[in-house]
């Protein structure tokens, strides 16, 4: 079945998902499983003191476990998207929402009705609440990514014919994937198995081992569907530890299911990020320095830090560079990997900063960032592809650009002002070793294991295509079974490298069985055509009952020799209402270079998720704390808004046919998180047009266009 | 969420005595507000009284306008043709209220009773007078984007969250209520109470007082009325700022004008100090904009939501420009 990578072939969990036959970690019912209800902080710092006796009285309650009676864990975190967990191992609260009890119970509703029982009283400790508060320090994490200094950037800058100078900020925001985090836990002597909503089973056994002073070999984490997970699912929370150390207390399974509030509890956000970013160019637009400082938020007992600087080393070529990153400690819970980590900020600052300094010169914004395309990163190292310029040029046509008229306030519709936008995109290629098993059965059909996990962008449907067209065979005699650190080992599906990894794996797998079976024909390749029919001829003439392929793939040396992104460019048009303030996006287009398309349909929804969400982060999206207390008061659907129908338009997203031999057997780079990279500059930069008041905070929302 | 029981009344003789024995006891129509609350811990009623099965849900005309029963949905409520076409303002109101799922369940009683959306008042663990009477009220100086500025007191500047609300006060709609002394009736505009300093109470009715209908009087002014609704996002959202306008012009002339605001204090908000700038001053781009400055009149924000008080001159402005046909 040659040509099928490519082809916009259907989801092959499609119909489990809309029969509700796809089982989600809550959903997962096992014999003698009870409930865990978490009963979570109130205030940002102090010590608890939990008075569960009412809770401990009330029906159906088994155990309610606090910190005196918690089983005692290795909390610490241990690098590689492990956190220090707040797990019930001490009285100590140091963010709103931490886990002060658990409550377990034979019903969830009675578990829910005994949580509320229990009272907690705290003795207040000094929090810090304001980001301005929070004293600045440099990051002992992040390596060399944490500053990067070439040429003499402030001396350029302070040279420079045209220069633009902003401080941006992107507030914190909260991820909400429509399925909460959910956990089942379940102990079998010392053999702990968990059903767990993870971006990483593999990642989450290795946590689990560490936590609980127990092989890895001792424990398996099965993770079927999820339904999203943007990151914050990439890593383990106190909930899942949670679980399992309850399990462990009441020596019975225990499931806990997070309320859409607990989402806004330990399971990591987007920091607020504050940033500078300066330009300097000549008056032609060619950018002589780039200067990009960031100072974001982290926990004040852990760290976490985006390269949010790091577009700024890859978007455009320039001689002079720097760029830095700062932290500063908040009592929050610690923030996390949220889509595009890094780019998804960084771009707003930067990509704002480049339409500011297309007004500073009178340059078009698409042919000022044309001008500054560069064929090097900032180390120097050629790009293995790049098409930025490609991506600009194809998107301004579709969007029509040229009927943009650049003064700002200039179009209107009726009363409304029309404002249209532009920025660039890009996104690192990651890759991660990977294994995969490649089985094929006596009936001639194949069945493909790794333990890669479909967040829901359609893992499943891409790595049936791809074993399936290895064999020749028809996505249907293709089986496949995902998340399950029982399958062979995979990396987490984030930093958009799930594809590029495993689909690797499952193509040499794939050959290694096709491999195999060739042999089995003497070389003759037409004894392999014929679908599924046609290998179990042959292999009931050869006597074999079955032929595994499999694979180890790890990158290459070319991730070395070249800069591995995807490149695009997002264009948007509003509607501002100039009495009112209101925005509403009306047309969105997005292409994107990133490298082989595997299925066109997948990827169309991976890039207009991103533009969807791209909105939200432009005009909604504002977790809100009060900052006396460190309490979040936006804690619900209804107060942290994201968009609806209403507020998405029509959204076109360009497919710029790419082929890179560099980045991985598979020729792919990753969809995953490029759709939101300056996805929310182009909106910006479309109000500037539109109204021209330059918002450098985000959301954009009416009372900063109504002054 | 607390235990309770639940009890379904068969007529309201019945309802109102179980309400009558149970001071803790609730009524429950749609139940969109009540149940979440109750989720919330904010609500903690002992007895639920069901009276979705009283026949309350009729919307009729009669000789002088439309009655609709408090059990009428607001989805019905919405579609119904005379209420398009002689209160453009009421669809309006409900069409640009919560999603369709939500509108096909509640009902006109309910949301004329539901409480504020305050974060404060909904979060049990926080400071609020109106949940914890004497506990203080956080969002005066905490976060407050949401919340009023007119109307409020130290004790609280809760927004009241009823779009619908503010579109009746416009029409001058009468609600029927039955309590122990029979049936009585109040203008919407005496319905709701400012919180002074008893922010617990909301409205004039005493516990297990029924309300079983909402009188819309047919007039000019609600035939030609407007209901403009501004929010972050296009849809599903409650108003940062809304305005309700019903005008009468005859001969250039403004005969009659009801000005509501909605998301600005905490109760449905009639500018009677607009409605005196527009009544009997010519129709034009002038006089609706005194209007609409009068209407901020006596406003005062609190940090975050200052910008109410620009936005709702713009959007009384703009909605006066409708119903007053000049843009
Ligand atoms: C997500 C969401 C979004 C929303 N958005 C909007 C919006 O944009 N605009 C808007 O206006 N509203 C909005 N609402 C509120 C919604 O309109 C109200 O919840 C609804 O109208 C309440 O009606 P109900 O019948 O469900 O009331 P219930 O929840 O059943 O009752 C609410 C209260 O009214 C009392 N009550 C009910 N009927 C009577 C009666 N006949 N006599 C005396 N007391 C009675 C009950 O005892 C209870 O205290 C939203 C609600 C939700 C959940």
């Amino acid at each position: 079945m040659s040509g099928l990578v490519g082809a916009p072939v259907d989801r092959v969990d499609g119909r489990l998902k809309v029969t509700g036959a796809a089982k989600y970690s809550a959903e997962i019912a096992l014999p003698g499983l009870v409930y865990g209800v978490m009963v979570l902080s109130t205030t940002a710092s102090g010590t608890s003191q939990v008075d569960a006796d009412a809770a401990r009285r009330a029906p159906g309650v088994i155990a309610v476990m606090t910190p005196q009676n918690a089983p005692r864990v290795d909390s610490g975190g241990n690098g590689a998207g492990d956190r220090t967990l707040m797990v019930l191992q001490d009285e100590v609260v140091r963010y709103d929402r931490q886990p002060v009890a658990v409550v377990v119970a034979d019903t969830f509703e009675r578990a829910t009705d005994a949580a509320a029982m229990v009272r907690v009283r705290y003795a207040a400790a000094p929090a810090v609440t304001r980001f301005d508060a929070a004293a600045e320090y440099k990051p002992a994490s992040g390596g060399r990514d944490v500053d990067k200094h070439k040429g003499d950037a402030a001396a350029a800058l302070a040279q420079a014919a045209v220069k633009v100078d902003g401080t941006y900020i992107v507030p914190v925001e909260h991820h909400n994937p429509m399925e909460p985090h959910a956990t089942v836990a379940q102990w079998d002597g010392d053999q702990l198995t968990v059903y767990e909503s993870t971006q990483g089973v593999i990642n989450a056994r290795r946590t689990l081992a560490q936590t609980f002073g127990i092989p890895t070999a001792s424990v398996r984490v099965v993770s079927k569907f999820i339904g999203g997970g943007f990151g914050g699912k990439g890593s383990v929370w106190p909930h899942a530890v949670l679980a399992a150390m309850a399990a462990k207390l009441v020596n019975r399974p225990v499931k806990i299911v997070l309320s859409r509030p607990q989402m806004f509890g330990s399971v990591g956000f987007r920091p607020q990020t504050v940033q500078r970013v300066a330009l300097g160019a000549g008056s032609d637009g060619r950018l002589s320095a780039i200067i990009h400082e960031t100072s974001a938020q982290t926990s004040v007992f852990d760290e976490f830090m985006a390269g949010t600087g790091a577009i700024s080393a890859v978007l455009y070529g320039t001689p002079n560079l720097t760029i830095t990153h700062r932290l500063r400690r908040l009592n929050t819970s610690t923030p996390t990997f949220m889509r595009a980590p890094g780019e998804a900020c960084g771009s707003f600052a930067l990509e704002s900063a480049m339409d500011e300094l297309a007004y500073a010169t009178g340059i078009d914004p698409v042919e000022l960032r044309l001008r500054n395309d560069t064929q090097v990163d900032a180390d120097g190292k050629p790009f293995s592809s790049r098409a930025l310029r490609e991506a600009l040029r194809q998107g301004a046509e579709r969007f029509g650009w040229s009927r943009r008229d650049p003064r700002p306030r200039s179009m209107r519709d009726g009363r409304l002002l029309v404002g249209m936008g532009v920025a660039a995109a890009s996104y690192p290629t990651h890759r991660s070793a990977a294994s995969a098993l490649v089985r094929v059965n006596a009936d001639g059909t194949a069945l493909v294991q790794s333990s890669g996990v479909d967040i829901g962008t359609g893992a499943y449907t891409v790595f049936t295509q791809i074993a399936a067209e290895q064999l020749g065979l028809p996505v249907e005699q293709v089986r496949i079974e995902l998340g399950d650190s029982a399958f062979p080992a995979a990396p987490n599906a984030g930093g958009s490298q799930l594809t590029a990894s495993a689909g690797s794996a499952i193509k040499l797998a794939a050959l290694d069985a096709r491999a195999k079976l060739l042999a089995l024909a003497r070389g003759d390749a037409s004894a392999l055509i014929g679908g599924a029919a046609a290998i179990a001829a042959l292999m009931r003439t050869g006597g074999v009952e079955t032929i595994e392929g499999r694979s180890d793939a790890k990158p290459g040396d070319d991730a070395q020799k070249y800069a591995m992104h995807s490149f695009g460019a997002q264009f948007a048009e509003v509607r501002v209402d100039p009495d009112l303030g209101t925005v509403r996006v009306v047309r969105f287009v997005n292409a994107f270079g990133a490298g082989r398309i595997l299925n066109e349909k997948t990827a169309r929804s991976q890039y207009i998720g991103g533009a969807v969400w791209g909105i939200g982060m432009a005009l909604l999206e504002h977790t809100r704390y009060d900052e006396r207390s460190g309490r979040i008061m936006t804690a619900n659907l209804a107060e942290y808004l994201v968009p609806v129908n209403a507020d998405v338009p029509a959204i076109e997203p360009i497919i710029i046919p790419e082929d890179d031999p560099h980045v991985n057997e598979i020729g792919v780079k990753g969809i995953g998180e490029i759709g939101i990279v300056g996805a929310a500059a182009a909106i910006a930069n479309a109000v500037y047009h539109a109204t021209g008041k330059r918002v450098r905070d985000l959301p954009i929302t009416p009372e900063k266009l109504l002054a | 969420m607390n235990a309770f029981r639940y009890a379904q009344a068969r007529d309201a003789a019945s309802a109102m005595a179980a309400l009558a024995a149970d001071p803790r006891a609730r009524y429950i129509a749609g139940g969109t507000n009540v149940v979440d609350l109750m989720k919330e811990g904010v609500e903690r009623p002992s007895l639920l009284v069901d009276i979705t099965q009283l026949p309350l849900r009729g919307i009729d005309r009669t000789a002088t306008g439309v009655r609709v029963g408090a059990l009428a949905l607001m989805s019905d409520v919405a579609d119904h043709p005379a209420i398009a076409r002689d209160y453009p303002v009421v669809a309006q109101a409900l069409l640009a209220s919560a999603s369709p799922q939500l509108r096909n369940m509640a009902t006109i009683g309910g949301n004329l009773m539901q409480r504020t959306r305050c974060a404060y008042f909904r979060d049990v663990s926080q400071h609020c007078n109106k949940r914890a009477p004497g506990t203080g009220c956080a969002a005066i100086s905490g976060v407050n984007r949401r919340h009023a500025v007119v109307g409020g007191s130290e004790q609280c500047i809760c927004t009241h969250a009823s779009d619908l609300a503010v579109a009746l006060l416009s029409v001058d709609a009468i609600v029927h209520v039955r309590g122990r002394a029979g049936e009585r009736t109040v203008p919407l505009e005496r319905f709701h109470v400012l919180p002074g300093s008893t922010p617990q109470r909301e409205t004039v009715l005493e516990h297990g007082d029924l309300i079983t209908a909402v009188e819309l009087p047919a007039s000019a002014a609600a035939r030609n009325s407007y209901y403009l609704k501004v929010r972050d996002r296009a849809s599903y959202e409650f108003a940062l700022v809304s305005v309700a306008a019903a005008l009468n012009v005859a001969g250039g002339r403004i005969r009659a004008a009801r000005v509501a605001l909605g998301g600005v204090a905490p109760t449905p908000w009639r500018a009677h100090a607009a409605e005196a700038a527009l009544l009997g001053r010519p129709a034009t781009g002038g006089t609706f904009a005194a209007a609409a400055e009068a209407a901020t009149r006596g406003m005062k924000g609190y940090g975050q939501n200052d910008f109410k008080i620009v936005l709702v001159r713009r959007a009384v402005n703009r909605a006066l420009q409708h119903v007053g046909a000049i843009a």
